[in-house]
């Protein structure tokens, strides 16, 4: 690793794509992440790169679509309202099999929503989030160092498995600044024979392409694709255990709600309660095995979101409902306290919900 | 015996499907000669559309990419600048996907002057979904969602493509031309080859918008369907250049 510095969760990705050999970065202002699309305007010319503000969300993603058909490392950010707009992009990217980082430093919505930080978007980074049969990777970080290091392994992941990535943040995590470790080791290669370099005339035509007028082409092409999928639910899993050797109850978050589950655990361990988090890093591929474990361990489970109570039905499906699964929330551009979330944990132990 | 004429190398043995009487067969038939004539067949990428042409990649021997609705433009945005010292890219779209839905990226890719050259097919319907009004529908002019024909007082007038773009700095060069005759073709062969040249030479945008048939949805024999182009389409889409902006400093 690298210097340490004082950075903001959107610098952080941004000087972290460019380390991993992202060379190419198209964007379209909107609050919380403009940090990126700064950051990226100021330091692509330093670094030969390309930095383009694009006329819209819309533009953004097909420019990340030409890049990434060319086999080079691209990326574009957004929030939530923007990233709707590039869903139909996204899922081009996924039916052409080409890789590319999307970020998504959430807020509150629906519709414009607001501009303070949100966890509401989980549904849509991923279940799809678009038309057709697709997935994408999805990253959650909870510190400024995983922003940084996250963009790097979504890259990666990305070209592994030739599928688009997610950075799926917040408006505090790209708000917030923490000191930050930064890679300076090389980005891994990766061969690209389906890259659109030009022929050369020494080779057939490649074809970036996700229209298959016959149907038993097409769900040839999505059988494969899955095939692949399965793969990176085998081998990528990510996720954090705290206090888990013990625990009669599981928190289960993501990003900066897990920070806060974390202070509201360790309060509730100073009360002897026997609880625990584990905090799935990838939300796709979902940590199931570990949820599903933990069931047979646990009495009661703790989603902790900053929605409405999305992530909180797959581990209901991880845990196939075998212990009760109770939910603490606040959305709209709130955040939960780390008594909201003790609180719920001493009601849970003390024998039920509300 | 003398070989008078050969296809283009630059494309496939695949059957075409358009139509019969369809002048995509042409026109493809000129974007691929010039690509050959300027050496540029290694380092070519086009970019597909979403409409007729969208099977584009399989006629063409050159890389392709297949771009949603419309963005063609911000797809070969990108392509280009992936590599700008050796990819030639270029874009062929028709009108509902350049002038409708594509509107912004066609408008901000020449207001870039983005180094691509974009084949613009002005057939004034939409086809490939079987004969819908067009962004360059004609007043007056029958397709199936226009039945009482385009009554510009409900829908609007058609998109001049070449005139609005020639308002945008950036566009370095736009031509509109046809291919309802011999001499017609010539002429957008040469300018096509232009537009290619440009982006060799680093000009930046160009567009060449060719004014086109479309028998099967305008309900006429190809012959007829020629004539009405002459006698309709013509008069509102006049031939010509309309932007040549090293033309207009050479003249200086």
């Amino acid at each position: 690793m690298g210097e340490k510095v004082l950075m903001k969760g959107n610098e952080a990705i941004a000087e972290s794509a460019i380390r991993a050999g992202c060379m190419h970065y198209f964007g379209y202002p909107i609050t919380p992440q403009t940090e990126i699309a700064a950051y990226m305007a100021k330091r692509m010319p330093k670094v030969g790169g390309v930095f383009l503000q694009a006329e819209s969300e819309i533009a953004a993603i097909n420019m990340v679509l030409g890049v990434a058909a060319t086999g080079k490392r691209v990326m574009t950010s957004s929030s939530s309202p923007g990233v709707s707009l590039k869903s139909e992009g996204i899922s081009y990217i996924a039916g052409s099999d080409v890789p590319a980082l999307i970020v998504n430093v959430q807020r509150g919505g629906p519709g414009l929503g607001g501009i303070q930080p949100s966890q509401s978007d989980y549904f849509q980074a991923v279940k799809g989030g678009s038309h057709g049969d697709f997935k994408k990777v999805v990253l959650a970080p909870a510190s400024v160092q995983e922003m940084a290091d996250l963009t790097a392994t979504a890259f990666d992941l990305a070209d592994k498995y030739r599928v688009p990535a997610m950075i799926l943040a917040d408006g505090t995590l790209g708000q917030m600044m923490e000191p930050v470790e930064l890679p300076d080791s090389a980005p891994k290669a990766f061969d690209k024979p389906w890259a659109l370099t030009g022929t050369k005339c020494q080779r057939k035509h490649n074809i970036c392409n996700s229209l298959y007028l016959k149907p038993e082409e097409l769900e040839k092409t999505n059988f494969e694709r899955f095939a692949r999928y399965k793969e990176i639910e085998e081998n990528e899993v990510l996720f954090e255990e705290y206090l888990m050797d013990d625990a009669e109850i599981c928190v289960v978050s993501f990003g900066i709600t897990a920070r806060v589950a974390k202070n509201a655990i360790v309060e509730a361990r100073a009360k002897g309660i026997k609880v625990g988090m584990i905090r799935p890093i990838t939300l796709w591929p979902f940590p199931e095995k570990v949820l599903r474990a933990a069931a047979d361990k646990c009495k009661a489970f703790l989603s902790v979101e900053m929605n409405m109570g999305q992530m909180i039905e797959d581990i209901k499906l991880a845990t196939e409902c075998k212990k009760p699964v109770y939910l603490c929330n606040r959305t709209g551009g709130m955040i939960p306290s780390p008594e909201e979330v003790l609180a719920k944990i001493v009601e849970i132990n003390e024998g039920g919900d509300r | 015996m003398a070989v008078v004429f050969e296809k283009s190398k630059v494309l496939t043995d695949a059957p075409l499907h358009y139509c019969p009487g369809c002048t995509h067969g042409i026109i493809h038939r000129l974007v691929a000669e010039a690509i050959e004539e300027l050496g540029i067949e290694g380092r070519t990428i086009g970019v597909a559309p979403v409409g007729c042409s969208v099977m584009a990649y399989d006629y063409f021997t050159t890389d392709f990419i297949q771009a949603p609705h419309g963005r063609a433009p911000a797809v070969a945005t990108g392509v280009k600048r992936a590599d700008p010292e050796n990819n030639i890219v270029f874009t062929y779209q028709g009108d509902g996907d350049l002038a409708a839905i594509g509107t912004a990226e066609t408008v901000h890719a020449a207001a870039r002057r983005e180094n691509i050259t974009v084949i613009f097919v002005n057939n004034a319907i939409y086809g490939m979904t079987g004969g819908q009004m067009a962004p360059t529908t004609l007043p007056g002019q029958v397709t199936q969602t226009s039945p009482y024909g385009r009554d510009v007082e409900t829908v609007g007038y058609p998109v001049k493509v070449c005139e609005l773009l020639s308002n945008v700095d950036g566009a370095a060069y736009l031509e509109r031309v046809a291919v309802n005759n011999p001499a017609n073709v010539k002429k957008a062969k040469k300018a096509i080859k232009k537009a290619f040249q440009n982006q060799i030479d680093g000009k930046g945008f160009s567009l060449i918008e060719v004014v086109s048939t479309c028998p099967t949805n305008w309900g006429m024999t190809p012959e007829k369907a020629l004539k009405w182009l002459e006698d309709n389409m013509l008069p509102y889409y006049p031939l010509g250049v309309y932007k040549d902006i090293y033309a207009e400093e050479e003249a200086k």
